[in-house]
């Protein structure tokens, strides 16, 4: 593995941030570092300058870059036991108010996230009256979570994980295997509005009852979690939820006293303040 | 025993293993005095999706409480930090953590490579690693980075691991300052708390 310094990273930043806008300058710096050493070698690359100058030249090559620079692991069902809160005590709370539930995953990756709520409020019936946007920096990875396919090897984890999530069914019943690959059920995400948006640069762009972030902002400094929080923190209705990684926390942030624990185990939180 | 190259400078020590790990570690941590002023960071291999018990387990028989860090908490002198499952611990400049879901570094989430080499790119020559029984080549890298940064280097003795594939792959990689049992780790320890008296 070859080292790269911290000034080739930022000027690697800077051009990446003049010429398309987008802004990696308060990513947490190992784990960016890391990527950019794994791209290095992907490609060939003899030297940050010489990706930074492919970058600045190539736009094509820039949306790989952006594919494959996002950390892009996920699973059906992470962390069981979230889940099974959600579907126990979450969205029976928002249900006591709302006939609809607006949900946002923001940062959705290859959309695994996505199917396991589509399959969560279908079996809860009431995935027609659900309303979900999942959005992603990644125009690669949006079309490979609309497209619902996944592998064989993945698919044997998120059935585990389901099995621990105690669904209704059998996981199988959503997918079939074709080709040694597996396509998930399509018609359970067909109300699904997939979109291309970046956390850092953009917008507060609607409302929701609950927003789920988890393991997102991991990729980010303490500076730019404080200030993606405070866009989700104003895209929840009062009383809604924000759910982030069982390892994330509220707590070094502005918006920490605008939230109450919902569950402290799976960092599920409710907004009580404006 | 006496060991040279220990000074007062140092400032974490990070811990490796794998399978057959568990009780070395168990024993060390039952041993580790209270006001042990570094900090010691644990990074060992362990169930993916067994989120619960394991920093419980640790706990019983340590002295000291052993914590699962949340992601960019500040790294304290004296805490017993465990890398938590399914996350790779990375250790950053700042002297805070940040976890990752990136791919797994060989077979491993968390990888021993990964909070080695962070830990050895921030302390520097103050950093202390420690690798014990394993059954896989995770955290030999790491302790390659720790050697060339000017750091101390300790594996257990592959004579009384379990499994020695891991501290035997340490040993072929990097130059290794010490070979100990898990007694004589124990009694590194003590020379350490010693000096910072």
């Amino acid at each position: 593995m070859q080292e790269i310094h911290i000034v080739d990273i930022r000027k690697l930043t800077e051009i990446i941030k003049s010429k398309y806008g987008y802004d990696f300058t308060n990513y947490a710096i190992s784990s960016l570092k890391r990527r950019i050493i794994r791209i290095l070698e992907l490609y060939k690359f003899k030297s940050v300058d010489a990706l930074g100058k492919r970058i600045s030249e190539d736009p094509v090559f820039f949306e790989e870059f952006i594919s494959e620079i996002t950390v892009n692991v996920t699973e059906m069902f992470r962390d069981p036991s979230f889940w099974r809160i959600l579907r126990d005590k979450i969205l029976p709370n928002i249900l006591l108010n709302n006939k609809r539930i607006r949900i946002w995953h923001a940062g959705c990756s290859s959309g695994e996230e996505v199917y396991s709520m589509a399959i969560l409020l279908k079996e809860m019936g009431i995935l027609e009256n659900s309303k979900i946007i999942a959005t992603d920096i990644d125009d690669q990875i949006l079309k490979r979570a609309k497209s619902g396919v996944y592998t064989v090897k993945n698919m044997e984890l998120n059935e585990k994980n389901y099995v621990r999530f105690r669904g209704e069914n059998e996981l199988n019943r959503y997918f079939k295997i074709k080709n040694g690959l597996t396509y998930m059920d399509k018609s359970l995400v067909k109300d699904v509005s997939y979109r291309k948006q970046d956390l850092v640069k953009g917008g507060v762009f609607n409302k929701f009852d609950i927003v789920l972030c988890r393991n997102v902002m991991i990729y980010f400094n303490q500076n730019l979690q404080n200030d993606v929080l405070k866009k989700l923190h104003e895209s929840i209705f009062k009383y809604g939820y924000l759910a982030i990684g069982s390892k994330e926390s509220l707590i070094w942030s502005e918006i920490a006293n605008k939230f109450i624990v919902a569950n402290n185990e799976e960092k599920i939180y409710k907004k009580i303040k404006e | 025993m006496i060991f040279q190259g220990l000074h007062t400078k140092f400032k974490a020590i990070v811990i490796g293993g794998s399978a057959g790990s568990f009780q070395g570690i168990t024993r060390i941590l039952s041993r580790v005095p209270e006001d042990f002023p570094l900090p010691i960071i644990l990074c060992l291999h362990r169930l993916k999706h067994v989120r619960n018990g394991f920093m419980e387990a640790l706990s019983i028989k340590s002295i000291k409480n052993v914590v699962e860090p949340y992601d960019k908490e500040s790294i304290k002198p004296g805490k017993v930090y465990l890398a938590p499952a399914n996350y790779h611990l990375s250790i950053e400049l700042g002297h805070y953590f940040s976890l990752s879901t990136e791919e797994m570094v060989n077979n491993s989430r968390p990888s021993i490579d990964i909070t080695l080499e962070t830990g050895a790119y921030t302390y520097k020559n103050k950093l202390i690693g420690i690798l014990l029984s394993g059954a896989n080549k995770d955290g030999a890298m790491g302790m390659k980075n720790i050697k060339d940064s000017g750091g101390f280097t300790v594996v257990q003795d592959p004579r009384e691991c379990m499994i020695n594939t891991m501290p035997s792959a340490a040993l072929e990689m990097a130059e290794i300052d010490y070979t100990l049992s898990i007694d004589n780790i124990i009694e590194l320890f003590f020379e350490i708390h010693k000096l910072y008296k």
